[in-house]
């Protein structure tokens, strides 16, 4: 097929398309489903999209899939690399499988869910997006974190919320360590019921109470000479 | 008192070269505050530049153009080596990336009327891209920063060209930093941070490391955007031939090197002095890698720190350069370190021309300022017509020196029409010293 009859319900083979074809086609679109076929691990799959398209990739994705993502669900049934969903503004992403690092990095809005695990910095810079995570994410995650929120149902790795500043963090498992001006803080009703929504919003089975809150100390928010290590 | 002839001669007082008046003064004050000095600007110690090359001009056997009559190109592209819609720029100038934030709205904005006039592009900065500043720059080139502050797929889909900033050459290496003084309402919101809190721009970016990850970097750029805009890749002058290489390898259209004299807004002082190159020390590496890949011309070079009027222009086109940046000098011609301000410069414990704390954000002049009773002194129109005249004189200089070297492209300037008047600037040049053959290191 060619990009220009791409339709709802349309299926996007790599294959037989070029990514820019793919993606041109996508971010075209103003509504609909689109389904990726054979996609082989491509970057920037579905990235840029602006608008309430549901795109399914069919298999593993590459590095900055659904970047920069507006409005738009994306669904990947399968792994994916580096960067996914960077700088989200709005909209949904799933993935079913496992994530590389820097999942779901500065973005601003939206739903990011990893139904496994994700590794080292996810939700680096977050800036307002909010992240559920089914298993564990390694070290660094939520490094220097803005706002939002990162809920993680498994463990979390060295330094969590290093540099943090106002974004939310919940954690069920263990957490190896906490990095420079990251704090446990007090789970209030209103932490209670994001984390309660952010859970049934994922579809992720969890019980609140098992969770912890972390969040930053704010010692570092100022410069002075205590802090200038 | 002992007559004339039974006074004994005495030697005058005498500073230490090492330990000069400059140096003591510092010393004192970090014992007295246990804190490093924060400022901005670039490198002010003395360094190898500029002024240490000299053109030969035409002679004997070098016909020269006739002045204002013969015509003399400084028109330029850039960006044409993927981009569908590279940026087309009259003269080989451009304002370097500055963020609203460390500047007033104001200033930003002058720097788009003073840029648009003179027919060529200005830059965002850490900290987004606001609608004042696209409104008043028809060619506005928009800065992916480590810290993606105000980053959004629509202003990157309205930028005439995208800018991913490694480094800057104030500080290779390190990220920005906008103390709390500057952060009001806007620019907290703007950023997605609390107001008043001090930033501290990330120095890495947070999703990519190192020239393999750029690649795919640039290339979802490229797919967000539809490959129609350039992309700039800028770095610190630091491994300039190897920076340079990497950049062209990772799908650069341009490459922008910044010398160490370049501007920041606020970063320590020992960091700005003692980390990175002059830009006359960067500019030949980088265009040899340029010219080992083949690419010289077709991934175009734009230099900066510390261009200050048309012959460091010229100079830098005859070492291979397409297009300057200038910053500093941008800020000068809107205003900065005027001395009108002397006396407010004297309350703040300086002297016009030497003010360089502009993270505090009591800019007399009103540029690196936030506080509106002071942006407000700063008229837009006014001063942008400056930019705009200073640009253009910058550019008939340019224009001078080219035809008196017999070229009718600025960008046909050579190093062959060089010499130096330094070993040094020689060698880092690669130009023969004055009046002899010799060109150290060949």
């Amino acid at each position: 097929m060619t990009t220009d009859n791409a339709t709802r319900n349309s299926n996007l083979d790599l294959d037989n398309l070029p990514l820019r074809d793919l993606n041109a086609a996508l971010q075209g679109a103003e509504e609909g489903g689109f389904t990726v076929l054979n996609p082989g691990g491509a970057h920037a799959l579905a990235c840029g999209l602006d608008a309430p398209v549901e795109v399914t990739i069919k298999g593993h994705a590459g590095y900055y899939c659904a970047g920069m993502n507006k409005h738009a669900t994306v669904t990947i049934e399968g792994n994916a690399s580096t960067g996914l969903a960077e700088n989200m503004m709005s909209g949904t992403v799933r993935v079913k499988g496992n994530v590389s690092q820097s999942a779901g990095a500065t973005a601003h809005g939206g739903l990011l869910i990893i139904e496994g695990d994700a590794s080292a910095r996810c939700g680096i810079s977050l800036k307002g997006a909010e992240i559920v995570v089914g298993g564990s994410v390694g070290h660094m995650s939520a490094f220097m974190a803005q706002a939002g929120a990162l809920v993680v149902c498994g463990d979390a790795g060295e330094a969590l919320g290093d540099s943090i500043y106002e974004a939310r963090l919940y954690v069920r498992g263990t957490v190896a360590s906490l990095g420079a001006d990251c704090i446990e803080k007090e789970m209030r009703d209103e932490h209670r019921t994001q984390l309660a929504d952010l859970l049934a919003r994922a579809g992720m089975d969890a019980d609140v109470a098992d969770f912890r809150r972390y969040g930053s100390a704010r010692q570092l928010y100022n410069f002075k000479i205590d802090n200038a290590y | 008192m002992d007559a004339p002839e039974n006074r004994k001669p005495q030697t005058l007082p005498r500073y230490s070269a090492t330990f000069d008046p400059h140096t003591l003064s510092e010393i004192r004050r970090a014992a007295a505050t246990g804190i490093y000095d924060i400022r901005g600007g670039g490198a002010k110690r003395k360094v190898p530049h500029f002024d240490d090359l000299l053109f030969l001009g035409a002679s004997m056997s070098r016909y020269p153009l006739e002045g204002y009559r013969e015509a003399c190109n400084t028109a330029v592209t850039l960006g044409n080596r993927f981009a569908k819609k590279p940026i087309e720029l009259k003269i080989p100038i451009t304002i370097a990336g500055m963020s609203f934030g460390s500047l007033s709205g104001q200033a930003k904005e002058a720097l788009g009327r003073g840029a648009n006039m003179a027919g060529t592009s200005t830059t965002t900065g850490d900290g987004g891209m606001t609608p004042e500043e696209r409104g008043h720059s028809e060619q506005l080139v928009y800065q992916y920063l480590p810290s993606r502050y105000g980053m959004n797929p629509d202003d990157l889909r309205k930028a005439d060209a995208i800018e991913v900033v490694v480094g800057q050459g104030a500080k290779p290496g390190g990220g920005g930093m906008l103390l709390g003084q500057k952060i009001n309402d806007r620019v907290a919101q703007m950023r997605t941070l609390p107001k008043g809190v001090d930033q501290r721009s990330a120095c890495r970016h947070p999703d990519w490391t190192g020239p393999d990850d750029l690649e795919i970097k640039i290339g979802e750029l490229r797919e967000i955007t539809g490959w129609q805009v350039p992309i700039y890749v800028k770095v610190g002058a630091a491994r300039p031939y190897y920076d340079t290489a990497l950049s062209v390898k990772a799908g650069a259209d341009v490459v922008v090197l910044d010398g160490m004299q370049g501007g920041t807004a606020a970063t320590q002082d020992v960091f700005i002095e003692h980390v990175g190159l002059p830009i006359l020390a960067a500019i030949r590496p980088a265009v040899q890698a340029l010219k080992d890949l083949g690419m010289h011309r077709k991934v175009q070079l734009v230099v900066s720190g510390g261009v200050r009027n048309g012959a460091d222009v010229a100079k830098c086109l005859a070492l291979g350069a397409d297009a300057v940046s200038i910053g500093t000098a941008a800020l000068v011609a809107l205003g900065d370190n005027d001395p009108a301000y002397e006396a407010e410069y004297n309350a703040l414990g300086t002297t016009a021309g030497a003010y360089d704390d502009w993270h505090e954000g009591n800019d007399p002049a009103g540029i690196t300022t936030q506080v509106p009773e002071l942006a407000a002194r700063l008229d837009p129109v006014k001063a942008g017509q400056r930019l705009a005249n200073f640009l253009n004189v910058m550019t008939l200089e340019c224009q001078t020196i080219a035809r008196a070297c017999g070229k009718s492209d600025v960008h046909n300037l050579e190093p062959e029409d060089l010499v130096a008047l330094t070993v040094e600037a020689a060698a880092m040049a690669q130009v023969p010293l004055a009046g002899t053959s010799w060109v150290p290191g060949s």
